[in-house]
Parts: C-alpha cells; structure tokens; sequence
C-alpha cells in the first residue's frame, strides 16, 4: 500500500485532519523564513552599529557583508516563487473590508460578529501584499547596493537613494514578520500547519469557515 | 591599531568617546593646493606612490594627460587636466590634484557601519584603518567628492591619508615635499587660509577677479583646500562639486532612520508580548471541533 500523501485542501487520511499545506509549501516557507532571519541579523548589524557583534555569527563584518546579498538573492527565488504559488488565495475581496472593519474584535478574540473568512483573512492577505512589494524593493535596491558586483553601473544618487530605499523596506517587511509571528503565536494550531502541515477541523471551522466547508463539501458526499 | 594615536575625535559606527587624550594644540592641518601654481608634472603622484608603496596597473592614454584615468585603491592621487575654453576664446589649462579632500565633518565617517574602520584625528586627517573595513563601500555612497576605492584584491576601501603616518611625526605629506613649484604647500589651517588669501589677492590683481579659496562649508570646510582662478565656477576643474554637502538620502538613512527603526521594532515585538499577556492566545476549543463535526457529519 502507498503511504498517503498529504494534498492540500484535503482531510488527511492519516490524522482526520485537514491538510493545509502541501509538503513542497512548506519547504519553501521555511526556506523563506531562514533566510529571512539570516538577512534580519546580517542586516541589522550593518544597519545600527550597537548590532554590529551579530556580524560575528556570520565570521566577522566582511564575510557579513559578502554573505547577505547571496542569501537575498536564495530568498528572493524562494519567496517568489511562494507568491506565484499562493497568489489565488490573497486577493483582497469585498468581503475582507468589513473583516478589517472589525479588526478591533479580532485583536480582542471576539469572533462571533465577523463575516465568513475563506482560506486567508483580510490580515494575512495584506501580509502578502506587503510582503511582496518589499521583497521587490529590497531585490532592486539590494542589487543596485552590492558594491562587488553592481553598483558601479548606477549613478552616485540612484546607489545612496537605493541604500536608503534598502533600508526603509526591511524595516517595514521586519515589522510585518513580527505579526506574521506574533498571529502565529496567538492563534493556537495555526503554526501545525507551516510545520506538520494540518489545522484541526475545530480551527478551521472557527476562523476559516468558508474555506472549511469548501473543504469539507467533498469529503461528505464520501 | 597597534600604535595607539590617543587623538581620535571620531570614530565610525561608534558613539562612545575614542581616546583623543592627546588634542592638536597648535591646531588643525591642512593642504593647500595652488591650482594656478600648478604646472601638471605629476611630482606628487609620483612622490605618493613611492612614499606608500603603491604601484597601479600600467593602463592606456584615454585622450587627456589625466594618467591612470580615475583614481583608485593604488592611486590615491590623480592630477585631473581640463582644457577650458574662456569667454575670451583663450585657452585655459586647469590642472587639479584630485584626492581626498578630508572633510571636517566626512560623509564617509558618518556613512561607515563597521566600528573604528574609519576615524578623524583632532588635526582634522580623516584616515581609513583597513583592519576594520568590511568592503561594503559605504563609504562611497556616503562622500560627496567620489574619492574612496575599493580594492578588487581585498576588498577594502582606500584613499589619501594625507600622509597622516608622516604627519604623525612633524614632516609634510610626500605630495608637498615633492611639489617642484610650491603649488602644494602643507601647514596648520589658518596658516594656510592667510597663505591662500595672499594669493587670491595675487591672482585678483592680475585679472582673475573670480580667484577664491575653495574651502567648502557644507562639509564643515575641509583639510584640503584649493586656490582656484575660477572659484565662482569650481565645477570647470573636472567637476569640482560647487556646494559640496552629505547627500539628504546618506543623512537620512543614517540619522533619524536608525533609531526610529529600532524603536519600532522594539515597539511591535513589545505591542505582541503585551496583547498575548493581557488579551492571551486564540485557542480552538473543544466545542469548535464538536461544531466542526456535527456539521461534517449532516447531510448534504
């Protein structure tokens, strides 16, 4: 007998729970994310001078400096090709504005008032909006700053407003990880999912409900 | 540094005070340089190659005398000829030293995010201590004269150091004492100012009314300063900037942007901790998954 493979969008066999993402997903998220926190650290320590020891876990500020645009670049491949991936699911809809309307009740867990959320609320599909346009500054303003290979083909200004622009977009990409965390944290069983890849159906169902029955529709008629 | 200067007023990417116990009591140096005294014999690149031992890639004529055609982290002085055309229809040869122009207030110093690669003594030398540099070329990005190169070999930034390992011990850098016409003259600042005063008043005399002393405040003034013929047109002597200043995008991305940023970090990690302590988790509950079931289970 084959073992069972996880699909996603399915109930697992296995588990009775429903598979939310794919294995090869979830590879590719944590590709992300590693090297998010890599470039994070690297990058603050050439950022803010009191960070720059954490250029020590790297072996020193110039293999820092030689290491992160590399890094950048694995990150870049990865998330876009996440983005492409994920893209049908975080389209901001009619729907998601009353969510954000309500964002207050969300924050305080209150959720009997809130429409019907599909497979991503309104919250994390702006995540990936904002997301997306940082990583695309980040990979044209990283480039035009890699001094070893680059930036002598740009002129003086276009390199200083890139090094700024640089700057600016990890800040805010940083503070959108921090609640893309920190949502992870505070919404129990959400994070099984980007690990093991399953959401109970007792989670989906309280905070994805329309994407629990589009689920779940299937299953039934079995 | 092995050998311990004790008069470092600054120091990049560092906020504590450096040790600068020992000051410049008969005051700050500076570098004058005589562009109409200048007769282009390249004695000072020569002079500064030999006394740093640098040695630059035999390269080819690019059309101008200007030879090696840019500066670089083996040429950390370059003789830049500019033929101007006057109003006059005559001929005028400028021929500027180009370098480091050591800024009283460096953009590279402020731009540079590895501690102590580059610093400012109390005689107003700006100096790269390569030890420290990391290569990311910052400081290009940070000085508004395009002056730093960074080495291909190993990766560090170079310039002029205005000769601060000579000056260190009370002789002139190797460009001055080589200079056969007195174009380049070396002394403390305010020597050097009245030095330039005597001869723009020279120059004035002899029908370059626009003579000045190019000292420029945007930067704080600087540790390298020219008499010009044409000071009211500095960009004629291969794109002299006229009002030299930090770029606004350097400032920025190197003033308030820094701790703003890390306060916001701070702030949104903090905003996180405080809602799971105060508000806590989202938990899925035993009545959830009932729900869940129960409606798995109706029929369709």
């Amino acid at each position: 007998m084959r073992p069972a493979r996880q699909v996603a969008d399915q109930v697992d066999v296995k588990t009775g729970q429903i598979v939310r993402y794919a294995p090869a997903t979830r590879i590719n998220h944590w590709i992300v994310a590693i090297s998010f926190v890599l470039l994070t650290l690297s990058g603050l320590a050439m950022f803010w001078p009191p960070l720059f020891w954490l250029a020590n876990l790297f072996g020193g500020g110039d293999v820092t400096r030689a290491l992160h645009p590399w890094i950048g670049l694995v990150m870049a491949a990865a998330f876009f090709l996440f983005a492409v991936k994920v893209r049908h699911d975080n389209r901001l809809q009619k729907a998601d504005r009353e969510w954000l309307k309500r964002v207050g009740e969300v924050m305080r867990n209150q959720e009997e008032n809130l429409p019907e959320v599909g497979r991503n609320n309104a919250g994390q599909k702006l995540v990936y909006l904002v997301a997306l346009i940082c990583m695309l500054v980040l990979l044209v303003s990283g480039l035009v700053i890699w001094r070893a290979y680059f930036t002598a083909y740009f002129p003086i200004d276009v390199t200083r407003l890139a090094a700024l622009a640089h700057a600016l977009f990890a800040f805010v990409l940083i503070l959108t990880i921090v609640v893309h965390v920190y949502a992870g944290i505070w919404v129990k069983g959400s994070l099984r999912a980007m690990t093991r890849g399953t959401v109970s159906l007792g989670w989906a169902w309280k905070h994805h409900r329309a994407w629990f029955r589009e689920v779940t529709r299937h299953t039934n008629g079995k | 540094m092995a050998l311990q200067s004790l008069d470092i007023v600054r120091r990049s990417a560092t906020t504590i005070p450096a040790p600068q116990a020992r000051g410049a009591t008969a005051g700050a140096v500076a570098k004058l340089i005589d562009v109409s005294k200048c007769i282009g014999c390249k004695a000072c690149q020569v002079a500064c190659m030999e006394w740093n031992d640098l040695r630059d890639e035999i390269g080819s004529c690019v059309g101008t005398y200007t030879n090696p055609p840019d500066l670089s982290d083996q040429s950390w002085t370059l003789m830049r000829f500019t033929e101007y055309e006057n109003p006059k229809g005559d001929l005028e040869w400028l021929i500027r030293k180009d370098g480091c122009m050591h800024c009283a207030d460096p953009g590279c110093l402020k731009a540079c995010p590895s501690p102590g690669a580059i610093v400012q003594y109390a005689n107003g030398i700006v100096d790269f201590h390569e030890e420290n540099c990391i290569g990311c070329g910052y400081c290009i990005t940070g000085c508004p004269f395009n002056v730093p190169r960074i080495s291909k070999k190993d990766h560090k930034a170079y310039k002029c150091t205005l000769c601060s390992d000579r000056v260190a011990v009370g002789l002139e850098p190797a460009c001055v004492k080589a200079c056969p016409t007195g174009a380049i003259v070396f002394g403390s600042k305010t020597d050097m100012q009245r030095h330039a005063a005597d001869r723009v008043e020279d120059l004035k005399s002899r029908g370059f009314d626009q003579a000045g002393l190019y000292d420029p405040s945007g930067v704080g003034g600087t540790h390298v300063m020219y008499v010009l013929h044409h000071a009211d047109q500095p960009q004629l002597y291969a794109d002299l900037p006229k009002d030299p200043q930090i770029s606004a995008f350097v400032k920025v991305w190197k003033g308030i942007s820094k701790p703003l940023a890390l306060l916001g970090i701070a702030a949104a990690a903090l905003t996180g901790f405080l809602h799971y302590v105060g508000i806590g988790p989202n938990e899925t509950t035993r009545e959830d998954e009932e729900a869940a079931r129960r409606e798995l289970e109706k029929p369709s």
